[in-house]
């Protein structure tokens, strides 16, 4: 194996853990506020759905991805409503949200486009030109057919090109890394990247952080603070929607090019199984996830694994996330522990 | 009392009448779902097309969870819908257990071969359209390797590998075949994303064309192959138009055929094979990708046609014996 395949693998995997790593962290803020999430995965279907759409008919990307954090969002705020203001089970609403999501995308997505439940390819072509023209159209009228045009022209998000990526490749293993590994992403890779510091930040430095983590320890003695416990939970629950919207966005608009029923296939459920063996800590969320994606990414490069003892099969590569996460939860490793109050509706004391 | 009687016979009578108005065809998509651009698409475009000719209707019903199987085809066999058409290998088990209780309907299945006096098992000889792919592959590559990435891990999607690969091989003896597969679960028809990251690790390993047999995962491979420049080979429905100029071929299976035979001419018990000759399978070449067929390459292919026609050439069939001769 030399220096090149790995950067590959490497590249992979970067690709692989960022829709994981959004996912993850939508899921610690909600449970550190002790609402348990396992809704993840219907929210980045949804995020998935409305972010492609949107992209398919404006041929706006950056619309799209408003369409995906606003679809996230929603059914955020179902199970907010569902288990914070009324107080029913959050597994029960987590399972719901994924059954909804994955029956209201098929159905909306026949119902717009006719391709059942597809949205039409992100890539210029005839499929796509026929479904923004009218909004083109819509849009010369009030900018000019110059700036309608320039508008409507990326229904995707391109790879950026990091500054100097190509002067430095020659520097040895750093200047590959550099190009390869880090550079010649979608910019919402380094969204992802850039919220797991943000996240330590807001929860172990800020006011805020320190309310969203006792909410999810005592929630009576936030209470007896005076700080309303639904709004923070609800402030957590939101920001787990608008993080699994960018997921979703990812999935549909970055590393494909348009909606396919049921695209996220598991990956919220893996999202979650990173969260445990993060122990629900957001540095800890990034070695997870780039575990999970080092995982599949070899897996995907090597199906059947020779290592000269024994030849690995790529369905035991997949499997292993849930193994690892089965032997820390059995208390093999270290120990996790939820929030204390995660699954609990708050129930004031009278 | 009379009035109970006539009421009975009244509601045997509409029973009656519904059944023999609804003595319509039916179709039963698999789980990649009705518009998976490929294998159960073909399938709707036959029903269609017998729609659209005899002005008939049919009942479709679209696979939502492996345990619905059952019940939806006693379902439909209860309603009286004659013959049920239901595509995917995946209906085997189920089909041997439902159709004894049911001698009256007579079912059809594709890709599978069930054994019943009232069933009619449509198989393909996949690999001697995949075997065609394969050639055209190995003369459009230019690295000398090439790609195959499979759906969900099973016998029937090693039988496009293997004929591929026979083809490839045939053409190209010193060249490379890189083979993945999305998975082993159903979920692996419909992970686009997946599909892409697969085909880009074998991009990266030098392969310039893949073939990509995997239902709605195909669409991710097919995507990522254009993005990155090279060429790929669709599967089951004629996906060429989905990039044009960027998709080699697709190795066409007609289910559409099979559907519609089903349909019009009604179900002959027994196993029925589409092969090479029947037209059951083929390579697509049309305006979407004419600039990418060379002559060359249309003659080696018409030239191996003709020989699997003729016999000259066995391409080997995994499902035999679970092996594949070249690798």
């Amino acid at each position: 194996m030399d220096l090149n395949t790995v950067l590959q693998i490497l590249d992979s995997a970067v690709r692989l853990m960022t829709p994981l790593l959004l996912a993850c962290l939508a899921g610690l803020y909600s449970e550190r506020a002790g609402v348990f999430d396992i809704g993840l995965e219907g929210k980045m279907l949804m995020a998935a759905f409305s972010a492609a759409t949107v992209a398919a008919l404006t041929g706006n990307v950056w619309l799209g991805a408003m369409a995906g954090l606003l679809g996230a969002l929603l059914l955020a705020a179902v199970h907010g409503i569902a288990s914070i203001t009324f107080r029913g089970n959050q597994l029960i609403s987590g399972v719901a949200i994924n059954f909804l999501a994955s029956g209201l995308t098929v159905l909306l997505g026949q119902k717009i486009f006719g391709l059942g439940g597809r949205t039409p390819s992100l890539t210029p072509g005839a499929e796509l030109e026929t479904q923004v023209t009218p909004f083109r159209a819509w849009l010369s009228g009030t900018t000019g057919p110059d700036t309608a045009a320039a508008l409507t022209a990326t229904p995707r998000f391109g790879e950026i090109t990091l500054p100097l990526a190509e002067t430095l490749r020659g520097v040895p293993v750093i200047g590959p890394l550099y190009a390869e590994v880090i550079s010649g992403h979608t910019i919402l890779v380094y969204v992802a990247f850039l919220m797991v510091p943000l996240t330590w930040w807001v929860l172990y430095r800020t006011r805020f952080g320190l309310r969203l983590r006792a909410v999810g320890e005592n929630p009576a003695s936030v209470d007896t603070a005076g700080v309303s416990v639904t709004r923070l939970r609800f402030a957590a629950v939101a920001i787990a929607g608008l993080l699994c919207g960018l997921a979703g966005a990812y999935l549909a608009t970055g590393l494909s090019a348009g909606f396919v029923k049921e695209m996220t296939a598991g990956r919220g459920f893996i999202a979650l199984a990173a969260l445990i063996f993060a122990k629900w800590r957001p540095w800890g969320a990034l070695g997870a996830t780039f575990l999970f994606g080092l995982l599949e990414a070899v897996a995907n490069r090597y199906p059947n694994l020779d290592l000269g003892v024994i030849t690995v099969p790529s369905m035991f590569m997949n499997a292993l996330p849930y193994i690892l996460t089965v032997i820390i939860l059995a208390g093999f490793v270290g120990r996790a522990i939820p929030p204390r109050a995660g699954g609990e509706p708050y129930v004031k004391e009278r | 009392m009379s009035l109970t009687k006539t009421l009975l016979a009244g509601v045997a009578l509409t029973a009656l009448t519904g059944t023999a108005a609804l003595a319509e065809p039916a179709l039963i998509f698999d789980l990649g779902g009705k518009f998976d651009k490929s294998f159960n698409e073909a399938a709707y475009m036959g029903a269609k097309r017998w729609a659209d000719e005899t002005g008939g209707t049919y009942k479709e019903l679209e696979m939502q969870s492996e345990a619905q199987r059952e019940q939806a085809l006693r379902r439909l066999a209860e309603t009286g819908a004659n013959p049920i058409v239901m595509t995917g290998f995946a209906f085997g088990d189920v089909l041997n257990q439902v159709a004894p209780d049911y001698p009256d309907t007579k079912f059809a299945i594709i890709d599978m071969v069930v054994e019943q006096p009232n069933v009619q098992s449509v198989v393909f000889t996949e690999e001697q359209g995949s075997y065609l792919a394969g050639i055209m592959a190995a003369m459009a590559s230019k690295s000398g390797t090439v790609g195959f990435i499979g759906g969900m891990d099973i016998p029937l999607i090693h039988k496009f590998e293997c004929g591929f690969a026979q083809g490839f091989k045939a053409a190209k003896p010193d060249g490379k075949v890189l083979i993945n597969y999305t998975g082993t679960t159903p979920a692996a028809w419909n992970d686009p994303v997946k599909g892409g990251e697969l085909a880009k690790a074998q991009i990266s390993q030098g392969a310039d064309v893949i073939y990509a047999a995997a239902g709605g995962t195909g669409i991710g491979i097919l995507q990522a192959a254009a993005d990155e420049g090279i060429l790929s080979v669709g599967v089951d429905s004629n996906q060429n138009h989905l990039h044009p100029g960027k998709v080699l071929t697709s190795m066409v299976k007609r289910v559409d055929n099979a559907v519609y035979d089903a349909f019009k001419n009604g179900v002959e018990p027994g196993v029925k094979v589409l092969d090479l000759k029947a037209e059951g399978v083929d390579v697509a070449i049309d305006d979407n990708n004419k600039a990418l067929v060379t002559p060359e390459m249309q003659a080696a292919v018409d030239e191996a046609r003709a020989k699997i026609a003729g016999g000259e050439i066995a391409v080997h069939d995994y499902m035999t014996d679970n092996a594949c001769p070249v690798q």
